[in-house]
Parts: C-alpha cells; sequence; structure tokens
C-alpha cells in the first residue's frame, strides 16, 4: 500500500478514487492529477510502482496545498475573520452560521445539538 | 473574469475624497458615514472611520487586515443581549 503525504493509504480502488482519500484532492483534481500522469482509469492504487508514487508526491508539491498545510491555511483565514472582528468573524465566535442561514430553526450543524428550553412555547405544531 | 471582477470593488467617492485629503494633510480624525457598502482600499488603513449601524455612528479603527472587506462588515446592526434567562427575569433582567 502507498503512503502519499502524510498519513493517506489509499486501498485497492481505482487511483483516481484513491487520491481523492486526500484532505485537499477531490474528484476534480484527481482526475486532472490522473491525466497529467498519464494514469488509465482502471489502475488500481495497489499497481502503483514506487516511482508512480514519488511522481504523485511530486505532482501534489507544485500546485496542491494538501493535508495539514490545507488545514492550517483554513483555520488561519477563520483567525484572521476573528480578529479583525467583521461580521463573519462574530459568527466564527459565536458558533452560528457565517453565510446568513436563517437561525430560528435548523441551523444545527453549526449550533450542535439541541438545547431545549423549558416553557418556551413553539409557534406553531412544535412539539 | 466574473462580472464582480470586471465592475471592480465599490469604494464610495466621497468618502474616498476625504481619506485622500487627509492623508494628504495627514490628519487623523475619525469620519463620520452612512457608507456601509464601501470596500476598504489599502488607503483606508490606519483612519478612523464612525460607520452608521442604523442607530449610531460605530467606531472603526481600520487595520491592514481589514482591506477588501466593506465598512459595514464592522458595525453591526443587530443588538441580541441573549433571551431571557427564567431566574433573572424575575427580577427584571433584559
Amino acid at each position: 500500500m502507498a503512503r502519499i503525504v502524510g498519513v493517506d493509504i489509499p486501498n485497492n480502488k481505482r487511483v483516481v478514487i484513491a487520491l481523492t482519500y486526500i484532505h485537499g484532492v477531490g474528484p476534480t483534481s484527481a482526475v486532472k492529477i490522473c491525466k497529467e500522469l498519464g494514469f488509465p482509469a482502471e489502475l488500481r492504487a495497489k499497481d502503483l510502482t514506487e516511482d508512480d508514487v514519488q511522481r504523485i508526491i511530486a505532482e501534489l508539491d507544485r500546485g496542491y496545498v494538501v493535508e495539514g498545510a490545507l488545514r492550517r491555511q483554513v483555520a488561519q483565514n477563520i483567525q484572521r475573520l476573528r480578529e479583525i472582528g467583521c461580521y463573519r468573524g462574530l459568527r466564527h465566535r459565536r458558533g452560528l452560521p457565517v453565510r446568513g442561514q436563517s437561525t430560528q430553526s435548523n441551523a444545527r450543524t453549526r449550533k450542535g445539538p439541541k438545547k431545549t428550553v423549558a416553557g418556551k412555547k413553539s409557534v406553531k405544531g412544535g412539539k | 473574469m466574473s462580472r464582480s471582477l470586471k465592475k471592480g470593488p465599490f469604494v464610495d467617492p466621497k468618502l474616498e475624497k476625504k481619506v485622500l485629503r487627509m492623508e494628504r494633510e495627514s490628519r487623523k480624525e475619525p469620519i463620520t458615514t452612512w457608507a456601509r457598502a464601501c470596500t476598504i482600499t489599502p488607503d483606508f488603513v490606519g483612519h478612523t472611520f464612525m460607520v452608521h449601524d442604523g442607530r449610531r455612528h460605530q467606531k472603526v479603527y481600520v487595520v491592514e487586515d481589514m482591506v477588501g472587506h466593506k465598512l459595514g462588515e464592522f458595525a453591526p446592526t443587530r443588538t441580541f443581549r441573549g433571551h431571557t434567562n427564567k431566574k433573572e427575569s424575575a427580577k427584571g433582567g433584559r
């Protein structure tokens, strides 16, 4: 099994799919990389030679932000928003949706599990 | 090239004129403005703006990281002080 940038060990799937297991490589860039390096679509990750793996790593090195570096970049961008005190930063601080979504209901991804308030009357239906 | 790139950033002409004049005279006074939609350009860095939030003007000191954002992003328009707490609302908390 090949080890590409850090801990990613894609399995015996097609190379295009295996590459998407890397954080920062989605379907689009995976297809691009395979095209660039001339891998046939049916090639399985386990059939990659050591040389192929090196070429993938080299390809990722030039022009792809991946794994730790990408996570750091994202965290830094959020940190910047928090520090300058803009609206998006405030939303990040409060753990609420950042892009103007409605929060009267739903928004559970950002707000986390429901915190039930005793005695709260819902407008219609509810429980 | 997207349409918004073609059109370029919106910078309130009057406000920009004011900032540039201050820059020339190297004065730094708060500029009161209603132009929340105005993009912050590099010229604005180091100046203080009083940005209207619908009721009053909030002080916004512009630092370098704010370039490219709009003035309104730094003056929230909503006052939400949290939901009433049962214990506190009994003694008239807000």
